[in-house]
């Protein structure tokens, strides 16, 4: 199921961020940028990133995350209104529309890790199922990036070991 | 033609404020809106705090178990942000923020004191929020207290903090998510939003120390 193209790997020496990206197919769908934030100490919670792309011309949804690394996991929702931040669950999953795409990144849609086994620590791979509804169950990981990053390029984040 | 262009300012001017009093009605002035506490408060909002209003007594204890109250707040600037640990978004971003901002301040960020103060005293411990706290500047002062003194704490700082019952027996909290900064006097001066950019944010706070 997992695949590393040629074009990712071109990314990963060419880039500015040392990231060996991977990519995922699942059905018509296309996984990228997957992504978690490194958590703090004893933090009882974690947000997983992702871009699908949809190369079929029928919708499909995100109807499920987890990881055998974490409790539960939960598609959540933040938003931020006259300064509040207020987070919701996602009722009936993510849909990404046929020939679209859809980006879960922090400050809007995410995944979130509840009761993470061990913190999530800078360099690692974390472990994660997605079930969607018509491409199924792919399991794969995300990388994890720094505490304060804030996207999968984010060109702040501390120097990170090239993947094998 | 000059008293025809007055009266017809005067009209707009009408319908403007007409105009204000219908959002401000559609806006909603329920008792958990921010109008509503607006209202209820007879303050500023959380969103807009107006200089003055925010800030007051307090008493609570900090990640090392020991009391600390709005003394702590005098005779420096101060930065207060107000999250919790099982927070997976703003509340880590923010907290690495101010760690970048106080390292980019270097020397100077030693005059400033910097808080995170929970909305979430039920789970967030003193041992919780101690082991939280690791993962940022050593500077920064956790604190945490029993529901009823964070409640007035809250109230003081103008700060909208809500549970958010989740099914199976969890919550989420919705929260203000600015940073708030006070003078020397403890007086607050202004807030770093969320969405200001790193460069914003930055001069914000070193206008605060006096450096430019």
């Amino acid at each position: 199921m997992l695949r590393m193209t040629l074009a990712a790997w071109a990314a990963a020496f060419l880039a500015v961020s040392p990231l060996a990206a991977h990519e995922v197919k699942v059905g018509n769908l296309e996984l990228t940028q997957l992504w978690a934030r490194a958590t703090p100490p004893n933090a009882p919670t974690a947000g997983g990133y992702l871009t699908i792309a949809n190369r079929g011309a029928e919708p499909d949804t995100l109807v499920a995350a987890a990881s055998p690394l974490a409790a539960k996991g939960e598609l959540h929702v933040m938003a931020m209104k006259d300064g509040i931040m207020t987070m919701r669950p996602v009722e009936g999953g993510i849909e990404i529309p046929g020939g679209g795409s859809v980006t879960l990144a922090p400050d809007g849609l995410h995944i979130m890790f509840v009761g993470p086994k061990a913190p999530l620590r800078e360099g690692d791979r974390f472990p994660v199922s997605l079930t969607f509804a018509k491409a199924g169950k792919v399991d794969t990981f995300l990388h994890v990036l720094a505490i304060g990053a804030k996207g999968y390029g984010d060109h702040d984040m501390p120097d990170m070991k090239m993947a094998p | 033609m000059n008293g025809l262009r007055a009266i017809r300012i005067g009209l707009w001017a009408i319908v403007g404020l007409a105009a204000i009093a219908v959002v401000a009605l559609t806006v909603g002035t329920g008792p958990d809106s921010l109008l509503g506490r607006f209202l209820t408060g007879g303050e500023p909002a959380a969103g807009s705090p107006g200089v003055g209003s925010v800030g007051g007594p307090f008493s609570l204890v900090n990640q090392r178990g020991e009391t600390v109250t709005e003394a702590a707040l005098k005779g420096h600037p101060s930065a207060l942000f107000f999250g919790y640990t099982y927070c997976p978004d703003v509340c880590p971003t923010t907290l690495a923020d101010l760690t970048a901002w106080m390292k980019e301040l270097g020397p100077d960020a030693d005059r400033l004191k910097v808080f995170f103060v929970t909305v979430d005293p039920e789970r967030d411990t003193v041992e919780q929020m101690a082991a939280y706290l690791a993962a940022f500047d050593p500077r920064i002062t956790g604190l945490t207290g029993p529901p009823p003194a964070i409640d007035a704490m809250l109230k003081e700082y103008r700060i909208y903090a809500r549970k958010v019952p989740q099914e199976g027996g969890g919550y989420l909290m919705d929260h203000s998510a600015a940073v708030y900064l006070f003078d020397n006097n403890a007086a607050f001066t202004a807030t770093v939003d969320y969405t200001d950019p790193p460069s914003a944010a930055l001069a914000k706070l070193k206008r605060l120390v006096g450096v430019s």
